[in-house]
């Protein structure tokens, strides 16, 4: 699709297609289906159309034209399917909450979620329109990781909430930090691994497959890697040290190119898992209300959160209940956030719940199809990075409430309630967008004349 | 690194198929058991979320429904609970549903596949609730409710050459819309209402048996005449006065005199203890219970549709036992509803018809969707021993025990019974009154009735068929016969 279109005009400049027209009317499809989803909750629950509904339309459909029209100015190569993906997750999100809400008299999440989604929008475009080129952003690994470590380990002040010490309250206003440092930390490995990726990969001792680097290469990148995950365990925030665990695992071996990395990183990942999973009663506990999730049932004290998420979905079916006719509403507290892919599984079915996940794994696809298309090792990593918390956090989550795996309390990204989360999802869209721009723009050796030339990518 | 690039890719590539894998795991290979589980309330809720259909008497609604803000959306109401509460039940979201909300309960909560279009199905759309349409005529209803008045007892109409039940009276009886929701104050009247002494939610109609007394005459008379123990109605028998009964030395009274040798015509007019007796040992056990088996006597299955309790006479007993099984006493018990369709047996010509409450059950628009098939129980005895009978229940109501169920211009037939209840006869005895009636230019008996009055408070000598329950009687027959 980036195959360079025949010259016939004298000027040299390589036309690339921009798509950006692909893009805006993508974000209309996006809207449309939003707003669609929306008319039908209002239509199922109380036959008439919401009251609302305009004024939340209109709001959404405001923030996606902003973020266009910054992306149409400051990105225009952008990859054209990131911001419409992007805008029909978060719609969609809006319409479950808001439909969740509709259970729960005397709560606004859905509003909440629109003024958190236009910060984040914000923030999107503060991103695209400040940062010209992603590589200026090499300069500042260490602040990142700095800022990173700050944030992590601010929540030990604050009182826990459900068991995680994860929360920073202020006023009225919570938010996760380390929802945020994820990204710093994604900013950090990539600028330190694409630094030292030779060293890494080349220096030091042999042991078996494994190329081990010197200390003083591996040293800082893993010293700030285990801090972060020692404060997240502390924390208890198991779900976001697996994520900065893979997250670690998977660009170390992008950057390396050693399988070893791999190898070493299951392991490791296995032992803690099966050390955390024994010891900690609160991981504990998860763990054996994955393996035995009607245990509670069978004792006489109702279902748990989990046996009821799988209620929801079973209730789904292939083709769901419709938006506004299921009852996921029965999961309890974390409806709206950890489980709010229970509601997309019973309302809208197997059917609808695919086609989430395949939004899913557009946008990723997107990411690591952006990783590939740059030369800069920097960009790459960064790219594959991004892309690869989307991936495992989406993996996690969506594995945690459908019993695949053990549950971890994580946002589904851009679904879930929750500002922190949209907000940063946000941001590494904005990035995503700004390393694509990247990828996709016309050579500067095009423009001065020189012969077309190959996009490639060193092996 | 490119290589790298697209391994991460394939693995966010594997984990995506493995959550698709699940997810279909779940929602599709699991589904039905995780459906199915008893903790999972959906199925509750989905049953309350739209409001119920109604149960109709003579075209109105004696039912509604109520949205009550909860999670178990809407709740049932009932016009004139304790009128109908015989023939409709309760429909609690605790306590589940009984009589005709319990039987039509698919058509009612919507969930009949009959509801439902073909796409139905397909759709898994949920139908608005049907409607049950009664057979009870809500003027019946109200002249037997307001005969009893409170008193303990029953009425049970049919009409005779349908089986169509046109009342349903039990009392006293309750409101079944204190039972509808789920809060503490529907458990408490669920509770107090199992405490009450008086069991207001006993369906004394079709769910408690009785000693018939005297009111079993009839069947007696009719399995006599169709065996051939006796010939002619008004040819005196053997039977003496006071009868003996049979290997004892126990001797049986009668009431009324002149019982000696009687005729049958004469026993079944003026009730004599010692001709019916004898009549029936004379037919013998064999003969009893081929003939009581015709009325309905020993049938567990019958329902209406709600199941009635069985009525019993005895498969072994000695002759005395069997004498007194045929005058309505030992361990011979009916329900009101059986000894309504004993009285309906004989004014139809001897064909019973299978009683049946609900005449069809129609989609929320009123088109039928199912009707259900009523058919002949059977002959219960020769149309020639009918139409002698006819005669005798005549005479019962125009000369004998039964005078005051007499309607001026109706031909109404008719059997007193009172029955001794307790061990040794020390509870009060019930008193019985089964009658038909047939309008003068009418081809067909209108109406066919049973009442039981099990007056307590009454004063024992008041208490007989003929004083208690007969006026009752011919008020419902009355309200029957009116269009």
């Amino acid at each position: 699709m980036t195959a360079p279109t025949a010259a016939d005009e004298p000027p040299p400049a390589l036309r690339l297609p921009r798509r950006r027209g692909v893009e805006l009317s993508l974000l209309v499809g996006a809207l449309l289906v939003a707003g669609y989803g929306y008319a039908e909750v209002g239509l199922a629950r109380s036959g008439a159309l919401p009251r609302d509904a305009l004024r939340h339309g209109a709001g959404l459909a405001l923030l996606a034209l902003l973020a266009h029209l910054a992306v149409r100015r400051r990105a225009p190569y952008a990859d054209p399917l990131l911001l419409p993906i992007a805008v029909l997750l978060n719609g969609l999100g809006l319409v479950l909450i808001h439909r969740l809400d509709l259970e729960t008299p005397h709560t606004r999440a859905a509003s909440a979620q629109l003024l958190w989604s236009t910060i984040g929008v914000g923030l999107f475009i503060a991103v695209v329109v400040a940062v010209r080129d992603h590589r200026v952003l090499q300069r500042y690994a260490y602040l990142c990781a700095a800022t990173a470590l700050a944030l992590m380990v601010a929540p030990v002040l604050f009182p826990a909430v459900n068991g995680a010490r994860i929360w920073i309250r202020l006023g009225g206003l919570s938010f996760q930090p380390a929802e945020f440092a994820k990204i710093l930390f994604a900013l950090f490995f990539a600028a330190y691994l694409a630094a030292n990726r030779n060293a890494l990969a080349y220096t030091g001792r042999r042991v078996w497959r494994l190329q081990l680097p010197t200390g003083r290469v591996l040293g800082p990148i893993a010293a700030i890697w285990l801090l972060s995950v020692g404060v997240l365990v502390l924390e208890r925030d198991l779900g976001t040290s697996l994520l900065f665990f893979g997250l670690f695992v998977v660009m170390l071996y992008v950057a390396t190119g050693r399988t070893g990395w791999i190898a070493v990183g299951l392991l490791l990942a296995a032992v803690g898992a099966a050390a955390v999973g024994s010891f900690e009663p609160h991981v504990h506990g998860r763990v054996e209300d994955w393996l035995h999730p009607f245990a509670s049932i069978e004792a006489g004290q109702g279902p748990g959160q989990l046996a009821q998420s799988l209620f929801a979905f079973a209730a789904g079916g292939m083709f769901g209940t419709g938006l506004g006719s299921g009852h996921s509403v029965l999961i309890g507290f974390a409806a709206k956030s950890d489980f709010i892919l229970a509601t997309a599984g019973e309302e809208l079915g197997l059917a609808g719940l695919t086609a989430v996940f395949l939004l899913y794994a557009l946008l990723i696809a997107r990411g690591y199809r952006t990783g590939l298309a740059l030369t800069d090792p920097f960009g790459r990593l960064l790219a594959v990075g991004l892309a690869s918390i989307l991936a495992l956090q989406v993996f996690v989550i969506a594995g945690g409430v459908t019993g695949l795996i053990p549950l971890t309390g994580m946002a589904m990204p851009f679904l879930a309630q929750g500002g922190s989360s949209v907000v940063t999802n946000w941001i590494i869209v904005a990035l995503l967008i700004r390393v694509s721009d990247r990828a996709r723009a016309p050579l500067p050796a095009v423009a001065a004349g020189a012969p077309v030339p190959v996009r490639t990518e060193s092996r | 690194m490119t290589r790298c690039i697209r391994r991460a890719a394939a693995l966010a590539l594997l984990l995506l198929a493995a959550l698709l894998v699940n997810a279909a795991r779940v929602q599709v290979f699991q589904a039905d058991a995780l459906n199915a589980n008893s903790a999972n309330r959906r199925t509750l809720l989905a049953r309350y979320e739209q409001p119920r259909g109604d149960i109709l008497v003579d075209g109105d609604a004696v039912t509604g429904s109520r949205d009550s803000g909860q999670a178990l959306r809407y709740e049932r109401t009932y016009t004139e609970g304790p009128l109908y509460a015989p023939v409709t039940g309760y429909a609690s979201q605790v306590y589940g549903a009984s009589l005709v909300e319990g039987a039509e309960d698919p058509v009612l909560s919507g969930t009949s596949p009959l509801l439902a279009p073909l796409w139905g199905g397909l759709t898994r759309k949920r139908q608005p609730g049907g409607d049950a349409v009664t057979t009870i005529r809500a003027g019946v209803q109200r002249a037997a409710f307001d005969g009893l008045a409170g008193r303990r007892g029953a009425v049970a109409a049919v009409e005779p050459s349908t089986g169509r039940v046109l009342a349903l009276v039990s009392s006293p009886s309750y409101d079944p819309g204190r039972l509808s929701g789920t809060g503490r104050a529907v458990k408490d009247a669920w509770s107090a209402l199992n405490a009450d002494p008086r069991q207001p939610m006993l369906n004394r109609a079709i769910r408690q048996t009785y000693p018939p007394g005297s009111t079993f005459k009839i069947v007696t008379a009719a399995a006599a005449l169709d065996a051939g123990a006796v010939t002619d109605a008004d040819a005196p028998t053997t039977a003496p006065d006071p009868y003996v009964l049979p290997g004892t030395s126990t001797a049986l009274p009668n009431e009324a005199s002149g019982c000696a040798n009687a005729s049958l015509a004469y026993a079944v007019v003026v009730s004599c203890n010692s001709v019916m007796a004898h009549l029936g040992v004379k037919v013998g056990l064999a003969g009893m219970l081929e003939a009581v088996g015709r009325f309905g006597f020993n049938d567990p299955r019958l329902r209406i549709p709600s199941a009635v309790a069985k009525s019993n006479f005895d498969t072994r007993m000695g002759p005395d036992q069997l004498a007194l099984s045929s005058i309505g006493q030992f361990d011979t018990t009916a329900t009101p509803l059986q000894m309504a369709m004993v009285a309906a047996a004989v004014a139809n010509g001897g064909e019973l018809r299978r009683p049946y409450l609900v005449e069809r059950s129609t989609d929320r628009r009123g088109t039928t969707v199912a009707q259900p098939d009523h058919h002949d129980y059977g002959q219960a005895m020769s149309p020639a021993t009918a139409v002698r009978l006819q005669q005798l229940m005549v005479d019962v109501v125009e000369k004998g025990t039964g005078t005051n169920a007499a309607i001026p211009g109706v031909r109404v037939g008719g059997k007193t019974g009172t029955a001794q209840n307790g061990v040794g006869n020390r509870g009060l005895p019930y008193a019985w009154f089964i009658s038909w009636a047939q309008a003068p230019d009418a081809g067909q008996p209108a109406v066919a009735v049973a009442v039981v009055v099990e007056d307590a408070e009454a004063n024992r000598a008041d208490i007989s068929g003929g004083g208690d329950a007969a006026p009752l009687a011919k008020a419902v027959m009355e309200a029957a016969l009116k269009g």
